[in-house]
């Protein structure tokens, strides 16, 4: 898989199929037991705990949940990273953060904490965090996953402009069919840790392989069966009557 | 970013703690009654000392005046040599005062007791008490016992 | 027929991987303690997280102990007619043993479940995964000041207890059963000793302290990152740090004063 500067690209594939793992071996979390990821011509799983937390500085990531430290108030979460990696003066800080704030639309939440906010603010607050060392690559976990469609479109319109404004390398892990090929500029399709398809979201919709439209259009069965595998029905019905 | 009542609930506990452990220091152990023991010292010689300790309590008519500070074996004489230190407000004891090694109730600690005598000079810094009475060991006393049994 | 072999064996095993894995954390906990002590901020909140909200039910427990510890005293001693050594059985047991075994068991319950509650929750959440991705280091950031404030905390509970328990018991000897005050405290001191006994008791509650608050953020940072998961570390914190506490305690008192 190469994904490209400058672009979103969205790795989409049915849960359990290892979108999130792959995602974590890119920030370093996890080591693969083989095979190799570079970033920026570098192997991460290369690096020392140093250069890899040099090069985690420079990518963003948006968790499912958002991931808020929940003991400190909105302000002190964008704040955070600034805190930690610069010496930056306090007036300085807060101008950051309030237009970090103000750019996800939640300047003037900034006194609650995490438990008073909605998933999709939290969400928001979370983009908020994740861009505010401004990175150049933001990395999307399930960024759509129970919200409700004004929240939804709220997250793919930040997700788009701030990768337009900010000049990013987005990678969007999801299985929202809609929303992600509404915005990504490539798609892998991956299943049982394996690409399945590739290309354009445009190229994809024209594709005529079963499983990709299967999972494309949300058909309940298809190459990926509705029922768990194993002995049919009347077998087993049967069989155990047999048995008795 | 700490704030204030963190800070001060903080130090107040921390405070709270070293009172605790001034107050375990000197009214629990009593420890500045008797750190580094101010007075003067003298050896008394024993052929039995029991279960005598060091920092034993040194006693004249049930009054503490002092503490053991140190025990040795001497092997000149063969015998015990103990170090009492006496506090220096008691520091009118007569040359032949008599050190002996009882027992607190039958089966408590062992201290040193000091019966003055009436000799006109007294004890002084690094002096020897010549007169001693050995500790009681209760299985030598049993063993005499039935020794005198047996003959009668 | 070697099923329950098998399954002895497995356990076993299980049983030193977690073990390994313990040792590990504690390692890289103990790496990092230099930051707990530069940032130390972090350590304060910490300290009142851990220590202050403790001091409670610590005084209440340590006066209860000390004054049934006098009743209890008495009445065996009066028979003895040594009812003044009252002061000398109740500091000896406070300071030697209750202060730092109760205290460490209340601090286990109380402050132990509490952090691992937390650390789990912060793992099952992200928010450790976050700050790893914020290129912060949980260890320095979360865990290391957990454990400073864990082992200056214990301490100083432990001595809190033994101080409030000798005045428990002196309230109920002296003051109900009519002890001699001065006998009380005059033995006491007579048989006390700073050293052997305040300071050894000391150095049990520092070394419990260390033990309970790593067990505790272990099984926190270890858990299975749901709510069961949680709960199930939690309750592993309270169970595995008071029997380590009373086993350690045997040992530390066998070296102490066995030698």
């Amino acid at each position: 898989m190469d994904i490209p500067r400058n672009g979103v690209t969205a790795i989409m594939g049915p849960s359990g199929s290892g979108k999130t793992t792959l995602l974590r071996l890119i920030t370093g979390q996890l080591t693969p037991d083989n095979g190799r990821i570079e970033v920026d011509g570098r192997n991460v799983h290369a690096l020392g705990t140093d250069d890899l937390y040099a090069l985690r500085k420079r990518m963003g990531m948006l968790f499912q949940s958002g991931a808020l430290l929940t003991d400190l108030s909105v302000y002190e979460n964008v704040a955070f990273p600034l805190r930690e990696h610069t010496r930056l003066p306090e007036a300085l800080i807060r101008q950051l953060v309030l237009l970090r704030l103000e750019s996800v639309g939640l300047r003037t939440a900034r006194t609650l904490m995490p438990a008073e906010l909605s998933g999709g603010m939290a969400r928001r607050v979370a983009l908020a965090r994740a861009l505010v060392l401004e990175p150049e690559m933001m990395l999307y976990d399930e960024p759509f996953t129970g919200q409700d469609p004004i929240t939804m479109g709220v997250l793919v319109t930040l997700i788009r402009a701030v990768n337009e404004t900010l000049g990013l390398t987005s990678i969007l892990v999801s299985h929202d069919v809609a929303e992600t090929m509404s915005i990504a500029d490539h798609v892998y399709l991956i299943a049982g840790g394996e690409v399945i398809a590739r290309g354009s979201p445009a190229e994809l919709q024209a594709t005529r392989s079963p499983w990709v439209r299967q999972f494309l259009d949300a058909r309940a069965d298809g190459p990926v069966p509705f029922h768990q595998p194993g002995p049919a029905i009347d077998e087993e019905l049967l069989g155990a009557a047999r048995r008795d | 970013m700490v704030h204030r009542t963190t800070e001060l609930t903080v130090g107040l506990f921390v405070a709270a703690g070293l009172a605790a452990l001034v107050v375990l220091a000197l009214q629990v152990s009593g420890l500045a009654t008797l750190g580094a023991p101010r007075g003067y010292q003298v050896t008394a010689h024993f052929n039995e000392i029991g279960g005598l300790r060091e920092r034993a309590p040194v006693k004249a008519a049930g009054v503490t005046v002092g503490r053991v500070t140190s025990i040795e074996y001497d092997t000149r004489g063969y015998r015990a040599r103990v170090t009492l230190t006496l506090s220096s407000e008691y520091d009118n004891f007569p040359r032949d005062t008599i050190a002996s090694i009882h027992t607190s109730g039958l089966l408590g600690e062992q201290f040193v007791s000091l019966d003055p005598g009436g000799d006109m000079d007294y004890l002084g810094d690094g002096d020897r008490v010549e007169y001693t009475e050995s500790a009681v060991v209760l299985e030598r006393l049993i063993g005499q016992f039935m020794f005198q049994q047996g003959r009668d | 027929m070697t099923e329950p072999f098998v399954a002895l064996g497995r356990w076993l095993l299980a049983a030193l991987a977690r073990l390994g894995r313990a040792s590990l954390f504690g390692g890289r906990l103990c790496a990092r303690l230099g930051t707990a002590c530069r940032r130390f901020g972090l350590t304060l909140e910490q300290l009142y997280a851990i220590g202050v909200r403790t001091v409670m039910i610590v005084v209440v427990a340590g006066a209860f102990v000390g004054m049934v510890l006098a009743l209890q005293g008495y009445y065996t001693l009066v028979n003895f007619g040594a009812e003044s050594a009252l002061g000398v059985l109740v500091a000896l047991s406070l300071v030697r043993e209750l202060g730092p075994v109760v205290a460490a068991l209340l601090f286990a319950g109380r402050a132990g479940s509490a952090l691992t509650a937390e650390v789990g929750l912060m793992k099952s959440t992200d928010q450790l995964a976050a700050l790893e991705m914020m290129a912060v280091d949980p260890y320095r950031r979360v865990l290391a000041p957990r454990f400073v404030a864990g082992f200056i905390s214990l301490p100083l509970l432990a001595i809190l207890f033994s101080a409030i328990g000798v005045y428990g018991a002196w309230l109920v000897g002296v003051q109900m059963l009519g002890i001699d005050a001065g006998a009380f405290w005059g033995q006491m001191q007579d048989s006390v000793d700073f050293h052997a006994d305040v300071l050894n008791g000391l150095v049990k509650a520092v070394v419990f302290g260390a033990v309970v608050t790593w067990i505790a953020l272990y099984e926190g940072h270890d858990c299975v990152p749901t709510p069961a998961g949680v709960s199930r570390a939690t309750t592993r914190t309270v169970v595995h740090g008071s029997l380590a506490v009373l086993g350690l305690d045997f040992l530390l008192t066998a070296m102490m004063y066995g030698g």
